[in-house]
């Protein structure tokens, strides 16, 4: 049996950026408030002391210049990791991600990658209200010449980062800022995980529950209770949301021949709707219900507690909607 | 308000005539009780309700014939207090038409009420296995037909009820044989085929064996049938989605009557490769356990081409209509004494007529031809069997 | 055994055969294939097993023809029984 450590997810992650500080000299931090006040999430705390102003680096308040610069750092050989507060000031940013980052491989013929590293906080369920706690990592799976990564477990927290680093493409890290403070146990030789496959998370026979991110600890809490109810819930962990794993997702609703989207995101045209259409596309004849989604209510994030839960997927709702599925309503 | 209506039981059915109530004012019902008995062209069928609640009016009484749709009594769902308008009828209030015209709705409400709510794998399977999925209540989200509804349907073919399951299979065969004369061009052959020599093998092997382990002259035309096919592959397998597919090996169905009507044909898997006492054991076990209701599915999804022999009931030829999706069949006559000439002379010998159905948008006569030579042949010596 | 023995031996063979069908009204006069719809050969073949089990004894295939009704069956196994 491998040793294990009992950690956090943000410390798995402080954990995977020293680890590529230390490896690699190309490897730089920058964003707000990374160095001097150790992250907004303080994910990045101590940093500065043990790596230094060179290498973690203060910016101000301006997405779209920091951005713009890791691109050129990156263009000039560099391995920067860009932190964005969260993905709605990412929004400031958005030309720069979409039309430099995302472009530049293809507009120069294949001369220059980018081999750029975003992280940003991401989801709601803090009570910090609608211009912090969007989910719009589905946004940006809309876009090729990018990869988005969703990691859900302390695993992929610490393991994701590296791999991303060594793409020559761009890659956005959406770190679920609920996700933060859980803790659990991690191999202490953890290291460097794949970024472009979903994982079962739960084997089961009779529903297929697919999360990503915050989602995925929400849908694990509901096959526990459904197996209460003798109910063996699948769940999928899509860990990539772009590219999708679409083979995985099809095997998945193949075996179960039910499926059960759960998505933090809003459902119109969210990521949701594109992985029910993939199942539509290629599984139609496996399926035995209609594949159902649980996602955030199309409002923007109240501030009140208890509207903000409302407004999230919960164990609760997920449950209900397999029960529905099945029959059980 | 909800309100059950004369159903549909099979696509040919116009009308059907209430012999029997289960049902009174006040009863409680729940989805996929019987609550009534309908005469049809087909027998008499007891029908299930697809709504939960208390019956509020009868309002056919027993012994009138009605037309498809017609309501034939009132429900009121559960916690429902009185009757809302319906939808239905308020839309229809502005054309001439009494809104509580019956006639006037039915048509209407009728489209929407026999659409099945089945799911895709559901319907897949229920293909497959030939359950008839009119006949079952959906356990899914809103009634829907589940593939488990279809698998425990397939298992539980009530021999309890054989009208029922008479009724169901009636239809069935009807579907399959109409599909069949629509859509295959059938061309058949025939041919006498002289038994004396397989006939004598049969006797004087049979009086070396004991009970249990004696032949049938079933079991030899089987084999030999497997055989011949062997060289004629475009007659066992599959017409799908408009191309051939060859067999994946020789899986015949041998037609079984079963008592209270209805016929099955499960296959003998690998008959050619199979010995002859082999063979005969398949066909002891299929008929036991079709007598018994305890064939398995894949049994009966699977044959490859279907053999029929109707001899027993005294009959000397078959012209079959070949099973969908399979592309032959194969009959063969009862064995009867006829004059017959042998090198010239006239002698008494059992004939069999045996006779091919085959499916022209796969092989021709020339091939039917060959397989009905062969086989004739290869019972000439059946000792090689 | 007497007669209404072996007549019950006879009648347990040909319900595991036909396990639908009512044997209890048969003719005993009448063959066993009038009466019961679809008794084909192969039915006709595992009853003939059964009886072979039951009674122990060889039933040669020329005497199937003496086994086609039920007071038919009982002559012969009590003939056969001696």
């Amino acid at each position: 049996m491998t040793a294990t450590i009992r950690t956090t997810y943000r410390e798995a992650v402080r954990e995977a950026i020293r680890e590529a500080l230390r490896r690699d000299d190309r490897v730089f931090l920058m964003g707000e408030d990374v160095g001097r006040y150790g992250g907004c999430f303080a994910v990045s705390k101590g940093l500065l002391q043990e790596f230094g102003p060179e290498r973690i680096r203060d910016t101000p308040l301006s997405e779209s210049a920091f951005v713009g610069a890791g691109i050129g750092a990156a263009l000039g050989g560099m391995r920067p990791i860009v932190e964005i507060m969260t993905v709605n000031f990412s929004l400031l940013a958005l030309d720069q991600i979409v039309n430099n980052a995302a472009t530049l491989l293809h507009m120069s013929g294949g001369q220059f990658s980018v081999p750029l590293v975003i992280r940003m906080a991401t989801g709601g369920g803090r009570q910090l209200a609608a211009q912090h706690s969007h989910s719009l990592e589905g946004w940006y799976a809309h876009i090729p010449g990018i990869k988005v990564l969703t990691p859900a477990t302390l695993e992929d927290a610490r393991g994701m980062l590296w791999t991303a680093l060594e793409d020559p493409d761009p890659v956005l890290i959406f770190e679920n800022t609920a996700l933060y403070n859980t803790e659990g146990e991690l191999a202490a030789d953890a290291g460097a995980v794949d970024i472009d496959r979903a994982r079962i998370r739960r084997a089961g026979r009779d529903v297929s529950l697919f999360a990503y991110g915050g989602g995925l600890r929400k849908a694990l809490a509901a096959a526990d209770q459904l197996a209460a109810e003798s109910v063996e819930a699948e769940v999928v962990d899509l860990r990539c949301l772009r590219p999708l794993d679409g083979a995985a997702i099809l095997a998945s609703v193949a075996h179960t021949r039910r499926a059960v989207i759960v998505d933090e995101g809003w459902r119109s045209g969210g990521i949701s709707a594109e992985i029910s259409a993939r199942i539509m596309e290629g599984a139609f004849y496996e399926l035995d219900a209609p594949v159902a989604r649980v996602c955030g209510a199309e409002v923007p994030m109240p501030y009140p507690r208890h509207l903000e839960q409302a407004a999230l997927p919960q164990v609760e709702t997920i449950v209900q909607a397999v029960r529905e599925m099945l029959g059980h309503g | 308000m909800a309100e059950f209506r004369m159903p549909s039981l099979g696509s040919d059915m116009e009308a059907g005539t209430l012999i029997e109530w289960r049902i009174k004012p006040g009863d409680s019902v729940r989805r996929g009780d019987v609550v009534a008995v309908v005469e049809t062209r087909k027998g008499a069928i007891e029908v299930e309700i697809f709504t939960t609640g208390v019956v509020e009016e009868i309002l056919v009484p027993v012994g009138e014939q009605v037309p498809v749709g017609t309501p034939l009594a009132t429900i009121r769902a559960e916690g429902e207090e009185q009757p809302p308008p319906s939808v239905e009828a308020t839309g229809r209030a502005t054309v001439s038409a009494p809104p509580t015209s019956p006639a006037a709705t039915t048509a209407r409400a009728a489209a929407g009420a026999t659409r099945l709510r089945v799911s895709p794998a559901a319907r897949k399977r229920a293909a497959e296995l030939g359950v008839d999925l009119g006949r079952l209540a959906g356990s899914g989200a809103a009634g829907a037909i589940t593939l488990d509804d279809v698998e425990k349907a397939a298992v539980a073919r009530p021999p309890t009820r054989p009208a029922y399951r008479a009724a169901g299979m009636r239809q069935a065969i009807a579907a399959a044989m109409a599909r069949s004369k629509r859509e295959i061009p059938h061309y058949y052959l025939g041919t006498f085929i002289d038994m004396r020599r397989a006939l004598d093998w049969l006797r004087s092997e049979n009086e070396r064996r004991p009970v249990p382990v004696r032949l049938l002259p079933g079991a030899l035309l089987f084999k030999a049938m497997a055989l011949a096919l062997r060289q004629a592959p475009e007659l066992n397998g599959f017409w799908v989605d408009g191309e051939f597919k060859p067999g994946a090996g020789i899986h015949p169905g041998s037609a079984i009557v079963l008592r209270g009507g209805g016929l099955v044909a499960p296959a003998v898997h690998d008959a050619d490769s199979k010995s002859l006492d082999e063979v005969m054991a398949a066909l002891r076990d299929l008929v036991q356990r079709a007598r018994a209701g305890a064939l398995r599915s894949s049994e009966m999804s699977d044959a490859t081409i279907t053999v029929t022999s109707l001899g027993e009931q005294g009959v000397e030829t078959v012209f079959g209509v070949i099973y969908p999706p399979q592309v032959a069949l194969v009959g063969l006559g009862r064995i009867v004494e006829r004059p017959w000439v042998v090198d010239g002379q006239v002698v008494a010998r059992p004939l069999m007529q045996a006779t091919l159905s085959a499916d022209h948008w796969v092989s021709d006569g020339h091939r039917g031809a060959q397989f009905l030579a062969l086989l004739d042949r290869l019972l000439q010596e059946p000792e090689r069997l | 055994m007497n007669e209404v023995q072996i007549r019950d031996i006879v009648l347990d063979a040909l319900s595991a055969v036909t396990p639908d069908a009512d044997t209890s009204g048969l003719a005993p006069d009448k063959s066993f294939r009038d009466q019961l719809d679809y008794f084909d050969s192969m039915d006709f073949f595992n009853f003939v097993v059964g009886l072979h089990k039951a009674f122990g004894i060889d039933i040669p295939e020329a005497d199937y023809p003496r086994l086609s009704t039920l007071d038919a069956c009982t002559r012969y196994f009590k003939t056969k029984l001696g």
